[in-house]
């Protein structure tokens, strides 16, 4: 699929925001006043961020509106309805920490469970998506989830859970990349189920329907080299987890140490995120002879 | 608008014969044409004069080779287009419900105005068959030409689709799907018609009619029993000594 | 769940719907331009048309985009840079009028040969000989000659017509169909719509060619034959039928020449020609007496297996020496397996299917029918097996030999004009001998002596000076090309700039791109057109060209005469001509503009037909001048309805006579155009049923055809097995004759006019070429494009916007090539780069791309970025109008011996991976300058931003 910069900025800032969110919700750091402002903004500022960066994305965005009827079906709807009930119910929260110094504990925890449901919508977004057989799995959402836990749990400062929980998401990481790269084979999706002309025999694109380029290949027709995707792979997983965990853990706590785990963590779930695209085949690559 | 129907009154859709497409692009043309005047807004055409000219088009034909185990490389020319499926998953991802599935015929479509140009359901088609129109920013996919099929202000016999009516070799067949005493359904049953993509659970409601057995499969020394090969002419005094009897019995 | 959206199903589709015939292809489909707020918005097929019967092909569909092309000319226009470079300055019409005026006047009047006129793929060539014969230059023809040529007059001489224009395949009956040698072919959508109807029933589909594209595709057999080679295959196919004796004897003697008796005299002055009485007319021998009488002699019995002596003479009939010849092992499968790429098993098996399903699945109309002997036969009995074939058989230099070979078969298995076999289409059957013979006499300022081309039936209708030397520019109907029944227009340029055999003054084009894709050795054509003399004046000193889209040609012209596009003019598809007729229907057609020519800001276009009748008025030439001068016709319409060829007679046929009360016959109709249009654009008038087949011989056929206007008497020949007129010319190249051909010449001459088919290796093969040459290379046209015109076509291109040198796997892992890789291809001509494919359907010798889709920078309104000059090629650069030579001292012209057809197809190559890869296709060449534009960016409804 075409890593389509919009999308992989706001599902790796919103995120990290709505990760932030699930932490604060519980709780988690427990700081009240302007503190409690300032994780508050930066939260809401991930999450909106990311909201808008998506909106960029839209070629209609003055319609978007739209988007939120279809949530008894559609997960993209039920993300734009989750992300909204999540940001009203976290607005009265944060208000409450940073003006009254006080942490209401039930919309805490409603604010961290839309928050973590409104992740899960995003990741279902890709999951759900069979003609991706790399996303279509249950490590996608794990994956998501992983990362926006871990993501906020760095943010929020919870040191020894972000170490934890960023060894996770590499776990789940290496598993999501090795799982998809047998995906494809196993959906059993080939150029002979979608022609159809598998029982005459090996199939094989002898001409395109056009030589121009079009939307489809534009969008969902993306070859990324392989070496090019290992290096990818190790940089992600290295600055996205295990410097930063161990960063986490070897270093004595600090906001350096803290700043620093944090962009490497952005940084290398950025190329995780870019990767997590430009891998994905679509079937549709096979009516072009390319997957 | 999401939400699939649970049960359609009709299924109507396109059956295509691979035994019998040329690969002309004619039905590609002329479904450019119609759609371009018609349903929403027209099908545009960027750079269409330069380097890289790139167009909406809601049907396209591939063309591919088949290589048997024994015998000679096949060809197979390959028209696809929406295949209207009963279990649409470009349906039921649209946020904005404009994508919806029609309850009286099956028949998929995107309610231009309410779409927001997000991409997804062109993701979600496992068979490319939505493309976004680059200069209006909305989804366009084939409406198996929902404008002429029920138009008044066409001819009886014309109400078909543009790619149907104009298919030189008469490729392409619409009809009713759901009625098993259909044309459609007839032909389907009787040349063996098949799915796209069946794993992918789409339930496609068009059908695509497998190329019949070629005859070159047969390894070369084998002959057809129908065919039995030429033996000369036997009779006394050779081809002339035939040829003079022959003549003599016209 | 929401509600469903309400949805008008039925929205208004247009204001309002014209109908009439396209031109995005010379198949000549009726159509429907739907008109809305007076523009042009959608174009579909016509379902009352004869031709297409409502469909419509791709082309057709994209008709509204080549009418709204950036590339359209706008007003006429004089070149001001040098020739070559595209620069042109807009002038009005007057002025282009008074110049092509002034140069052609003189011309007229002192040497009118020195006017060289030919046209392209039009479809008035009735009206543009005409004009050319009233001139009085002999240098007129169509673009036959690079064509098909091979294919028209090997039918015309063998049978009164052959594919195509001429006839047809009986699809509804047919059981078994052959073809050989079609990627697309003129009758566009009838073919597709045929093959169609035999697969719903079933029948069986045999695809003779190299490559398994397009109706090979689908086609239920292959025979991935070696180019070049079908002849042989045919023979083959021929020698197992007799071996077998399955062949229809009946239908030889009746309407054959296959009893004509040969003189077989070895020392006789007239071996080889017929026996005939003292009033010429061929005699056969009657088995019942032993007697030679007249071959239509009713009653009798002709003989085929015996011969007999007369004035000491030994003759013997045709079919027995066709035995003698085709019997030989040297035309047995196995003695030709190798060479054509076909396993000997493959060709008895073909062969045994083409015997059972004639002679098997025979099937018989109950429908009596008299012949023209006045026998009454009270069936029509038929063979359902029938041929069609293009220019894979014709383009090479035995194609004329080949293709005979095809209609030999045809008729030997009794499926001509049968029901299930080929059929005719009016104003065909016609024979040779009905046909004009060419002319070529000139005296200044007078018509030519008649038409310009036509069937020669011995060396005394070739096209000589007194002195013997070639009286045309292109050199047809000489001895290097006798029966060049089309023209050459292939060598009208190279000729031309050679001075020989003379030099010209004005070269006038119309409708061909001669400076790219319809010329052999392209780049060399270019110099040619823009070389100059020791004064440094061009060799070629005039150029006038009719294009009505800004192609490669125009760059090369001084003056640009501009034409509409063919929804904005009047035009005529007429029985003189190409007519659209049926198997079962004589019809013609008209185009008629659907919208006015604007062109605003500009001086305007002008349908070409009405501009040559303004400048024949200007020069006065007889016809188009009345007695006192004044223009004889206000435009070509007028001409269309008030022109009489002969009393009666016109370009149309429908709706004659002052009330239009007659059809065929009659007095002009002022009504007539109208009548047209409100009839959808064409004309048709059914063949009565009893006259469907056995047209040659069928009393009720000529009879019809009289009262049609087709012809002004009845008829009725037999077919030509074996070519007379072809054993004249041999006899000539034996010293035999009046005639005799220069030196050089007689031992081609003596091979190529045999008068019984044969095959010889194409000319472009021998031991040498396959060494260093071991690849065939081969052109094929795309379905959705046309030939240079559709790359301006905003919808098309997108389909064929570049091509690739397809070739098989093998190929190209013995070369170490892989997809997207580049390859240099080289002929005895010259290199080319360009990008390579794998197609593994193919025959392993073959390479094969599309034909025309490469373009010149800068022409056609393209940005000079575009993938058609780009990643676009022609392979016409490695092909040359004459073969490299061969050690005697000669070239030999690379076209066929017999009429000299351009011989595309005999092109040998052999590849090279190219590395590093270009950037481009090579040869580059600098780009023109562009006389319209710049074309709009994005395009969206009606063409337009
Ligand atoms: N869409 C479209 N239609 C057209 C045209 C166009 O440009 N576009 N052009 C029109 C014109 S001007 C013409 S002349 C006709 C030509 O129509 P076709 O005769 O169909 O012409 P080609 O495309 O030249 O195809 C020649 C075929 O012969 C095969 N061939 C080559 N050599 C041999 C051989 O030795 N033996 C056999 N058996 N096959 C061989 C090639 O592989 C190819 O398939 O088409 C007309 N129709
Ligand atoms: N390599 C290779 N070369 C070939 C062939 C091949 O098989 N292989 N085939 C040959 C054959 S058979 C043919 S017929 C030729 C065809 O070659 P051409 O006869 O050159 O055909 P086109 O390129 O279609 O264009 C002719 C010109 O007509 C112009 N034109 C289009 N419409 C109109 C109109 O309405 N009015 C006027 N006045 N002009 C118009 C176009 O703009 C174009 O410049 O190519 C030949 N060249
Ligand atoms: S083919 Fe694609 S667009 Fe059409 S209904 Fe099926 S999934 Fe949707
Ligand atoms: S692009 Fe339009 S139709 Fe498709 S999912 Fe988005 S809103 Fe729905
Ligand atoms: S049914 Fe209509 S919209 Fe669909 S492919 Fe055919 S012409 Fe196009
Ligand atoms: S119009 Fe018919 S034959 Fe041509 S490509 Fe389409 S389906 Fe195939
Ligand atoms: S075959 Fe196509 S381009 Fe040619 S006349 Fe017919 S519709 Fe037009
Ligand atoms: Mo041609």
């Amino acid at each position: 699929m075409h890593p389509a910069p919009s999308i992989i900025l706001f599902t790796t800032l919103s995120g990290l925001g709505f990760g932030l969110m699930i932490w604060m919700g519980l709780g988690f750091p427990g700081v009240t006043g302007w503190t409690a402002f300032a994780f508050a903004a930066l939260a809401c500022g991930l999450a909106g961020g990311g909201l808008v960066a998506s909106t960029f994305h839209l070629r209609h965005p003055e319609r978007a509106l739209k988007a939120f009827s279809q949530w008894r079906s559609s997960w993209l709807s039920r993300e734009g309805v989750l992300s909204v009930a999540t940001l009203a119910a976290f607005a009265p929260y944060a208000a409450e920490l940073w003006l009254y110094d006080m942490r209401l504990a039930g919309l805490g925890w409603l604010v961290a469970a839309l928050a973590l449901a409104t992740v899960l919508a995003t990741s279902m977004i890709y999951a759900q998506i069979r003609a991706v057989p790399r996303w279509h799995h249950w490590t996608t959402p794990a994956l998501f989830v992983l990362h926006a836990l871990a993501g906020g749990a760095l943010l929020a400062a919870q040191t020894y859970v972000a170490a934890l929980l960023l060894l996770a998401l590499g776990g789940v990481q290496i598993y999501h990349w090795r799982k998809g790269d047998i995906r494809f084979r196993e959906a059993g999706t080939t150029a002979e189920t979608a022609t159809g002309l598998g029982r005459m025999g090996r199939v094989r694109l002898l001409e395109p329907p056009h030589t121009g380029r079009n939307y489809l290949l534009r969008e969902m027709v993306h070859v990324v080299g392989r070496r090019h995707a290992e290096r990818l792979r190790l940089i992600s997983l290295a600055a996205g987890c295990l410097l930063p965990a161990f960063l986490l853990s070897a270093l004595p706590s600090g906001h350096l140490a803290a700043g620093i785990a944090v962009l490497l963590h952005l940084g290398g779930v950025l190329a995780g995120r870019w990767l997590f695209f430009a891998e994905a085949e679509h079937v549709v690559g096979l009516y072009y002879g390319r997957r | 608008m999401t939400s699939l129907p649970e049960k359609t009154e009709r299924a109507l859709g396109l059956v295509i014969d691979l035994d019998t497409c040329v690969g002309c692009h004619a039905c590609v043309v002329a479904c450019k044409g119609w759609n371009t005047e018609q349903y929403g807004a027209p099908l545009s055409d960027m750079d269409a004069y330069g380097a890289a000219p790139e167009g909406s088009f809601l049907n396209r034909i591939h063309t591919f080779e088949v290589t048997p185990d024994a015998g000679p490389v096949a060809v197979v020319h390959f028209p696809k287009s929406c295949l209207h499926c009963t279990d649409a998953p470009c349906v039921t991802v649209c946020p904005t419900g404009a994508s919806y599935k029609r309850v009286e015929d099956g028949i998929v479509l995107v309610n231009e105005s309410d779409c927001i140009g997000c991409g997804l359901c062109a993701w979600a088609c496992p068979y490319g068959a939505r493309e976004m129109d680059a200069a209006e920013g909305v989804m366009k996919k084939c409406t198996l030409c929902v404008d002429r099929i029920y138009n008044d202000n066409l001819p009886e016999e014309d109400r078909v689709p543009a790619c149907v009516r104009t298919c030189p070799a008469g490729a392409r067949h619409f009809g009713d799907l759901a009625d098993p005493e259909s044309a459609v359904s007839q032909l389907v049953a009787a040349r063996d018609g098949m799915d796209l993509m069946p794993e992918q659970g789409t339930a496609p409601v068009n059908k695509y009619l497998p190329p019949r057995p070629k005859a070159d499969q047969a390894p070369d020394g084998e002959i057809d029993v129908l065919a039995p090969l030429l033996e000369p002419v036997a009779e006394p005094g050779g081809f002339l000594g035939w040829l003079d009897r022959a003549l003599g019995r016209l | 769940m929401g509600q469903q959206p309400r949805l008008d199903t039925s929205p208004p589709v247009t204001d309002e719907i014209r109908r009439t015939s396209c031109y995005m292809c010379a198949c000549r489909c009726g159509i429907n331009v739907h008109m809305k707020d007076g523009a042009v918005r959608y174009i579909e097929g016509n379902r009352d048309h004869p031709v297409n019967r409502g469909v419509l092909c791709a082309k057709g569909s994209a008709g509204i985009m080549q009418h709204l092309s950036p590339a359209r000319l706008r007003a006429p226009l004089r070149r001001v840079g040098p020739r070559g470079s595209g620069q042109f300055e807009e002038i009005s019409w007057d002025e282009a009028l008074k110049t092509a005026t002034d140069w052609l006047k003189p011309i007229r009047e002192t040497a009118p040969e020195k006017l060289a006129f030919f046209t392209g793929r039009d479809q008035s060539q009735s009206f543009t000989s005409w004009w050319a014969q009233s001139f009085g230059t002999p240098n007129y023809a169509a673009h036959g000659g690079f064509c098909s040529v091979n294919m028209a007059a090997a039918g015309i001489y063998t049978m009164g017509g052959a594919f195509w224009e001429f006839g047809q395949p009986d699809w509804e009956r047919t059981k078994l169909f052959m073809l050989f040698g079609v990627a697309e072919d003129h009758d566009s959508n009838p073919i597709k719509m045929g093959l169609g109807r035999l697969k719903a029933r079933g029948a069986k589909i045999i695809g003779v060619n190299p490559v398994r594209s397009v109706y090979n595709a689908v086609a239920d057999e292959w025979v991935g034959i070696t180019p070049g080679t079908d002849g042989l295959f045919i023979l083959a196919l021929v020698h197992e039928l007799m071996r077998a004796g399955r062949i229809d004897l009946d239908y030889l003697i009746r309407y054959t020449n296959a009893p004509f008796l040969v003189n077989c005299d070895p020392g006789s002055e007239d071996r080889g020609l017929f026996l005939r009485d003292d009033e010429g007319r061929p005699l056969v021998r009657d088995r019942a007496t032993g007697r030679a009488v007249l071959w239509d002699t009713p009653g009798i019995r002709p003989d085929l297996a015996n011969g007999l002596e007369t004035g000491g003479m030994a003759y013997r009939p045709v079919f027995q020496l066709m035995a003698e010849r085709y019997l030989d092992p040297a035309h047995a499968p196995d003695a030709v397996a190798a060479r054509c790429g076909v396993p000997a098993a493959r060709i008895r098996r073909i062969a045994a299917e083409l015997a059972r399903v004639a002679f098997e699945e025979e099937i018989v109309i109950e429908r009596p029918w008299t012949d023209w002997k006045g026998e009454r036969h009270a069936v029509m009995r038929g063979r359902p097996v029938s041929f069609h074939a293009m220019r894979g058989i014709s383009a090479h230099s035995n194609g004329f030999q080949t293709c005979r070979a095809l209609h030999m078969l045809q008729i030997l298995l009794g499926s001509v004009e049968t029901p299930g076999g080929f059929r005719f289409k009016p104003p065909y059957p016609k024979p040779p001998e009905a046909h004009p013979r060419p002319h070529c006499r000139t005296r200044p300022g007078t018509p030519l002596d008649g038409p310009h081309l036509g069937y020669p039936m011995s060396p005394d209708d070739l096209a000589l000076t007194p002195e013997g030397a070639p009286a045309r520019i292109d050199k047809a109907f000489t001895w290097e090309n006798p029966l060049s029944a089309h023209g050459l227009m292939h060598m009208v340029i190279s000729n031309a700039h050679a001075g020989d055999p003379y030099r010209i003054d004005t070269l006038f084009l119309y409708m061909a791109n001669m400076a790219w894709n319809s010329s052999m050795n392209t780049a060399q054509v270019m110099r040619m057109l823009t070389d100059t003399d020791e004064t440094g004046d061009y060799v070629i000193p005039r150029i006038i060209y009719s294009d009505a889209y800004a192609s490669e040609m125009v760059a090369y012209a001084d003056l640009i005469l501009p034409d509409t596009t063919y929804l904005e003019r009047h035009d005529c598809i007429s029985l003189l001509d190409r007519p659209i007729c049926e198997a079962e229907a004589a019809a013609d057609a008209i185009r008629w503009p659907v919208v006015e020519p604007e062109r605003p800001g500009h001086a305007g276009v002008r349908g070409f037909q009405s501009v040559l009748l303004d400048l024949g008025a200007r020069l006065g030439l007889p016809g188009m001048v009345t007695e006192d001068g004044a223009p004889a016709f206000a435009d070509y319409a007028d001409y269309m309805v008030h022109h009489e060829r002969r009393p009666g007679v016109g370009p149309l046929a429908g709706w004659r006579g002052a009330e239009g009360e007659s059809h065929g016959r009659g007095a002009p109709n002022p009504r007539q155009i109208e009548r047209y249009i409100e009839n959808g654009g064409f004309w048709l008038a059914h063949i009565p049923e009893e006259a469907h087949y056995f047209k040659p011989w069928n009393r009720a056929y000529q009879d019809w055809a009289v009262k049609t206007g087709l012809v002004d008497k009845p008829a009725p020949y037999v077919f030509n097995l074996y070519v007379e007129p072809m054993r004249r010319f041999q006899r000539a190249a034996e010293g035999l004759g009046r005639h005799r051909p220069p030196e050089h010449l007689r031992d081609r001459i003596a091979q190529a006019m045999d008068p019984l088919p044969i095959w010889y290796p194409p000319f472009s093969e021998d031991a040498a070429t396959d060494a260093d040459y071991p690849l065939h290379a081969l052109t094929q046209r795309p379905m959705a494009m046309y030939h240079s015109w559709g790359s301006q076509n905003a919808w098309l291109r997108q389909i064929h916007g570049r091509n690739p040198l397809y070739m098989h796997g093998r190929l190209m892992a013995e070369h170490g090539l892989e997809e997207g890789d580049w390859a240099e291809v080289t002929s005895p001509h010259g290199t080319i780069t360009v990008p390579v494919a794998r197609m593994d359907a193919l025959n392993p010798h073959t390479v094969w791309t599309w034909n025309a889709i490469g373009k010149r920078k800068g022409a056609w309104a393209l940005s000079e970025d575009a993938p058609e000059a780009r990643e676009g090629f022609l392979l016409n650069h490695l092909i040359h109008e004459l073969l490299p030579p061969k050690g005697d001292g000669l070239r030999w012209a690379n076209s066929d011996p017999v009429t000299g057809q351009a011989a595309w197809y005999d092109l040998r190559v052999r590849i090279a991976r190219a590395d590093p890869p270009p950037e481009e296709c090579r040869p580059v060449f600098p780009p023109v300058a562009s006389p319209v534009g710049p074309a709009p960016r994005n395009v969206r409804r009606g063409g337009t931003e």
